[in-house]
C-alpha cells in the first residue's frame, strides 16, 4: 500500500519544515488529494493515526482538500467540472480537452506551536 | 500559533530523483520505459517476446526488473541473451525513483544498449503516483481482466503513454470486448497508442516492437 510510505514522504517534509520555523508541536497538516490520484484519502488518515502515535506529531490533525476532476478545453479556455471522462467542452462544444484538475497530490500547510 | 505555507508536492523529492535519473540516462543516450500492470497481466513474458524482435532491429537493450522478492523474471529474461538486474522491493508495492537511480550504474555498464526497460511491480495503483525517470509509461492489460479496467483504475491509464492489451488469443474465450476496453482506455487518455498482442501466438509483438523502436530511435 503506497499511503504508507507517501505518509513517511509527509512526515519527514513537516520534519523539516518544523525544524526550519523552530516549531515543538504540530497541530495539523493540510493537503490535497485529486480525485483522480490512485490515493484513498481514508487509507492515508489511518497511515496518519498509526504513524504519528507515540511521536512528537501525536494529537495533530490530517486535513485533507480533495479536489474533483476537471477539464480545461485548448480552444476556448473554459475550465469546467467533468464526470466519466466527458471530452465535450460545455462552453464551445470542441473536444479539445486535457485535464486541468483532479490530479493534485500536495502539501499545502502546516501549522504548530 | 503559527501558520507555515509549504506549498509543493507530497512526493517532490521522488520526482527530483526522477529527473536526475531521466537526465543521466539521456546523456548516455539510453530511452527508459515503465511497464506497469496488475500481477500476471504479462509484463515478463512481453519482454522476453519483445527480445528477438529488437535483436533483429539491432537495438540493445537492458532490463531492470522489480519484484516483491525472488529473482525469478530476471532469470528468464537473461535466457533471452539480455542483461537482467532484480530489485526486490521488499514490502513496497511499486518501485520509486531512489531504487532505480540505484540500478543505474550497472545500466551504464552494460554494452550497446539503446533501450533500459524496468518492469515495476505487479499492481495498478501504487506506481501511478511514482515517476522513476522514464520516458514512456507502458500499460499492460490482459484480455483474461475486465474491459472495464480503464474506468476502475483512470490514475494508472491517465498516467500512461502507450497501452498493450496482451492475451488476446484468451479474448474469444470470455466476455473481454477489445474494442469496448479501447473505447474506455481512450476515454480516460485520448492520447494513449493501443496494441493489441498475444505471448502465446506471437500476434502483434512485431508491430508493438517496431513502434517502441522507432520512438527510441526518433527521441534521439
Ligand atoms: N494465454 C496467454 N497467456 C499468457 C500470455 N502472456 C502471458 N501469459 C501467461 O500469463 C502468466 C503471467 O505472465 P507473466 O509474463 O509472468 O506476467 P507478469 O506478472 O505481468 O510479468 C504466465 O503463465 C504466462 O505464460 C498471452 O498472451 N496469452
Ligand atoms: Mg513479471
Ligand atoms: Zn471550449
Amino acid at each position: 500500500m503506497h499511503e504508507m510510505s507517501i505518509t513517511r514522504t509527509l512526515l519527514e517534509t513537516v520534519r523539516q519544515e518544523m525544524e526550519k520555523a523552530d516549531i515543538k508541536t504540530l497541530r495539523s497538516v493540510r493537503i490535497r488529494v485529486g480525485e483522480l490520484t490512485a490515493v484513498e484519502p481514508e487509507a492515508l488518515r489511518f497511515c496518519f493515526e498509526a504513524s504519528v502515535k507515540g511521536t512528537p506529531f501525536e494529537g495533530a490533525s490530517l486535513e485533507i482538500e480533495e479536489p474533483p476532476l476537471k477539464g480545461g478545453c485548448l480552444t476556448c479556455g473554459l475550465v469546467f467540472g467533468t464526470t466519466l471522462f466527458e471530452r465535450t467542452c460545455p462552453g464551445c462544444g470542441d473536444s479539445s480537452v486535457e485535464i486541468a484538475g483532479g490530479n493534485e497530490l500536495d502539501i499545502v500547510s502546516m501549522e504548530g506551536v | 500559533m503559527h501558520e507555515i505555507l509549504i506549498e509543493e508536492k507530497i512526493l517532490a523529492r521522488n520526482d527530483e530523483i526522477a529527473a536526475q535519473n531521466r537526465k543521466a540516462l539521456s546523456e548516455r543516450g539510453v530511452y527508459a520505459i515503465n511497464i506497469v500492470s496488475a500481477p500476471g497481466a504479462g509484463k515478463t513474458s512481453l519482454i522476453e517476446k519483445m527480445a528477438a524482435e529488437l535483436k533483429a532491429l539491432g537495438m540493445g537493450f537492458a532490463v531492470v526488473e522489480g519484484d516483491l522478492e525472488g529473482d525469478l523474471d530476471s532469470k528468464r529474461i537473461e535466457r533471452h541473451g539480455i542483461p537482467a538486474l532484480q530489485i526486490t522491493t521488499g514490502r513496497a508495492c511499486h518501485l520509486d525513483a531512489h531504487q532505480v537511480s540505484h540500478s543505474l550504474p550497472w545500466v551504464f555498464e552494460q554494452s550497446g544498449i539503446e533501450l533500459l526497460v524496468i518492469e515495476n511491480v505487479g499492481n495498478m495503483v501504487c506506481p501511478a503516483e511514482y515517476d522513476l525517470g522514464e520516458e514512456m509509461t507502458v500499460m499492460v492489460m490482459s484480455a483474461a481482466e475486465g474491459d472495464d479496467k480503464p474506468l476502475k483504475y483512470p490514475a494508472i491509464f491517465s498516467a500512461s503513454e502507450a497501452l498493450v492489451i496482451n492475451k488476446t488469443d484468451l479474448a474469444p474465450h470470455t466476455d473481454f470486448d477489445i474494442g469496448k476496453a479501447r473505447l474506455n482506455a481512450l476515454k480516460v487518455n485520448p492520447n494513449l497508442k493501443i496494441f493489441e498482442t498475444s505471448c502465446r501466438t506471437g500476434a502483434g509483438i512485431g508491430e508493438w516492437a517496431r513502434y517502441l523502436a522507432g520512438v527510441v530511435r526518433h527521441d534521439k
